[in-house]
């Protein structure tokens, strides 16, 4: 089942100066998995994501992404993936329409396509009304979901999304996590950072950093019994200790 | 080249929907042109003398009738006295003090060769150098005057008669000279800076990761930004062009399509330096100060203001790599005096290496990956 897996990670290591900000973690991803990373603030999440979508290089260590290596082939890994940054990062003086066109021309979609994907964006997200509006004037939870939906314009293998439900309501979590499950319905493969532990049980399997280690690696279920916990709060907790 | 359309494309609506960029291009520079171009005058237009009349003869008088009858010199005081002469300099009222010795006319008749003296305020070195200029001017022209008065056949011996015409500028109209010169400086200082300010903001704002995880090809990126910027430009160039024209008639004695021509490659040289500094700045205020660094240097060494002619040897060589020397040459050249493309090629050949060698440079520092 080798060809199964579609991140592979090994001894991936990244040092600023002296600090060691991602210490040797290795692991793999499924294809259609959804695959929680999890971790404090500070634990080195971001700049993990941030090797595997080559916006950094890695100081040791080796991985690949939809099989091409994340030192040498970073350009090639970009055609094969959405990401959606914690940042708000689509143009605010843009409207939505503009912004989903840039990003789908930038992707290089032909013209017919970036208008078919305009009306199935608005359609899904409901964001008909507001098509024309720039995206500066949009409550924060439509914003974040748009900025999904255009992480995924180009109808890429796998998306990264770096603590996507960071501050947004409840509402829109759960709104949030139904889309992730429709992606990875569809065959896609779903990474995704948060450090809310309820939302790590939502994951197929899940990795906690602690300081730029990768501590637990396995599904939910095992790690709550492997630790002895009852929830995945219980879990992170006795591992931060 | 599909990429490229869709950047170019969003970054004019971004220029578009900025309240700040189009004000900033447009009424800015044409209040400083105007303004600039009338105030910035490096004519000496007033000069306050002193006249130390020591001699109080015929002669010293007419001197003195000449020096008044110049509308260029303000007798503001004459005396005897040089203490009280000194007193006005001292006080900076007084530009220069004349001193016409007793004996003045006595030692002119002998044939003694008197001696007049100048005193000069040089703390504004030009206004010093230049006012004493048509000083000696109206002294030669005095001198010529009363020579007659001893032989004939001597002034047709030593005189020399020299006329003079000026060229390209005819009226010696200062603000033909300034308005070509601050135009072309204002439209490369104002795309420098929005350029800088650009790929920083983006940085800032974090736009630009989403950008880095596309499979966007750094030229591609780096062109998306100067395309629109450069087309920013050439707008600004043309109003200006027509200001200059509509407000102070300066003459276009050369073919307009040649100063378009030259400003592409101009404009795309210095944009490529403001993306270059853009690429390495964190911060927009950081990228102002390099900018402003920059700006300080080409404005002060363009030759605007002081010929370039007259820098030392090696500033001269500094100006090479300062694409406003050449787009202020090349304006003057071409506007007031005519020249055509051969005239400018130099300016033309250091410009389109300027602006390989920036826009390479600002290709490679922008760093997808860190």
């Amino acid at each position: 089942m080798k060809e199964n897996i579609i991140i592979k990670v090994e001894n991936l290591t990244k040092q600023f100066g002296n600090f060691t900000a991602v210490d040797a973690i290795s692991f793999n991803v499924k294809k259609g998995e959804i695959f929680g990373f999890l971790g404090a603030n500070g634990a080195g999440k971001t700049t993990a994501i941030k090797m595997l979508i080559g916006l950094s290089k890695p100081t040791h260590g080796k991985g690949s992404v939809a099989g091409f290596d994340i030192s040498t082939q970073a350009e090639e890994i970009k055609k094969n993936i959405g990401y959606m940054s914690q940042k708000f990062s689509l143009y605010n003086d843009l409207t939505v329409v503009e912004n989903i066109r840039f990003f789908g021309g930038v992707y290089g979609l032909s013209r017919k396509r970036i208008k078919e994907r305009t009306e199935s964006i608005l359609n899904e997200l409901d964001l008909t009304s507001v098509a024309k509006k720039t995206v500066a004037g949009l409550p924060s939870g439509w914003k974040q979901r748009l900025a999904f939906a255009i992480s995924m314009v180009h109808d890429p293998e796998i998306v990264f999304m770096d603590e996507p439900t960071g501050g947004v309501d409840p509402k829109v979590r759960r709104q949030f996590w139904e889309t992730i499950y429709r992606v990875a319905e569809q065959g896609k493969t779903v990474f995704v950072t948060t450090h809310y532990m309820d939302e790590a049980e939502y994951c197929d399997r899940v990795s906690i950093m602690v300081d730029g280690r990768m501590d637990a690696y396995d599904t939910p279920i095992n790690l709550k019994t492997k630790l002895n916990a009852n929830s995945m709060d219980e879990v992170f907790l006795k591992l931060a200790r | 080249m599909r990429t490229l359309r869709y950047l170019i494309q969003k970054e004019f609506i971004q220029i578009f929907r900025n309240k700040a960029i189009l004000p900033m291009m447009t009424v800015m520079p044409i209040i400083q042109l105007l303004l600039l171009s009338n105030a910035a005058s490096n004519e000496v237009k007033e000069v306050n003398i002193v006249v130390v009349d020591k001699d109080f003869s015929e002669s010293s008088r007419l001197l003195n009738r000449k020096i008044e009858a110049n509308k260029r010199f303000h007798v503001i005081a004459a005396t005897y006295n040089n203490k009280e002469a000194s007193n006005y300099l001292q006080a900076n009222q007084a530009d220069i003090v004349l001193e016409v010795p007793h004996d003045f006319e006595k030692d002119y008749l002998r044939g003694e060769r008197p001696k007049l003296q100048m005193l000069i305020n040089a703390i504004n070195g030009q206004n010093a150098t230049v006012g004493s200029g048509y000083l000696n001017a109206i002294i030669a022209s005095f001198n010529g005057e009363i020579m007659p008065v001893k032989s004939i056949k001597d002034l047709q011996k030593t005189q020399i008669n020299i006329s003079s015409r000026n060229w390209y500028n005819p009226e010696l109209n200062y603000k033909h000279f300034m308005a070509p010169g601050i135009l072309a400086e204002l439209t490369a200082l104002l795309t420098i800076v929005l350029s800088a300010m650009n790929v920083v903001r983006e940085r800032e704002l974090g736009t630009i990761e989403q950008i880095n995880v596309t499979p966007i090809k750094k030229w591609q990126f780096i062109v998306g930004k100067l395309v629109p910027f450069l087309c920013v430009g050439m707008g600004l160039l043309t109003v200006g062009l027509l200001v200059s024209k509509v407000a102070f008639n300066i003459p276009i004695e050369g073919n307009i399509a040649l100063i378009f021509g030259y400003a592409i490659f101009n404009l795309v040289a210095v944009l490529g330096l403001g993306l270059l500094i853009s690429n390495f700045a964190e911060t927009q205020q950081q990228a102002i100060f390099v900018a402003f660094f920059f700006i300080m240097i080409f404005v002060l060494m363009c030759g605007l203001f002081t010929p370039i002619e007259s820098m030392p040897k090696w500033a001269q060589y500094l100006t090479i790599p300062n694409p406003l020397a050449h787009i202020i040459s090349v304006s003057r050249k071409v506007l007031m005096k005519g020249s055509g493309f051969w005239d400018i090629r130099w300016e033309f050949i250091y410009t389109i290496a300027l602006a390989i060698v920036f826009n390479t440079l600002a290709i490679w520092s922008y760093r997808k990956q860190v």
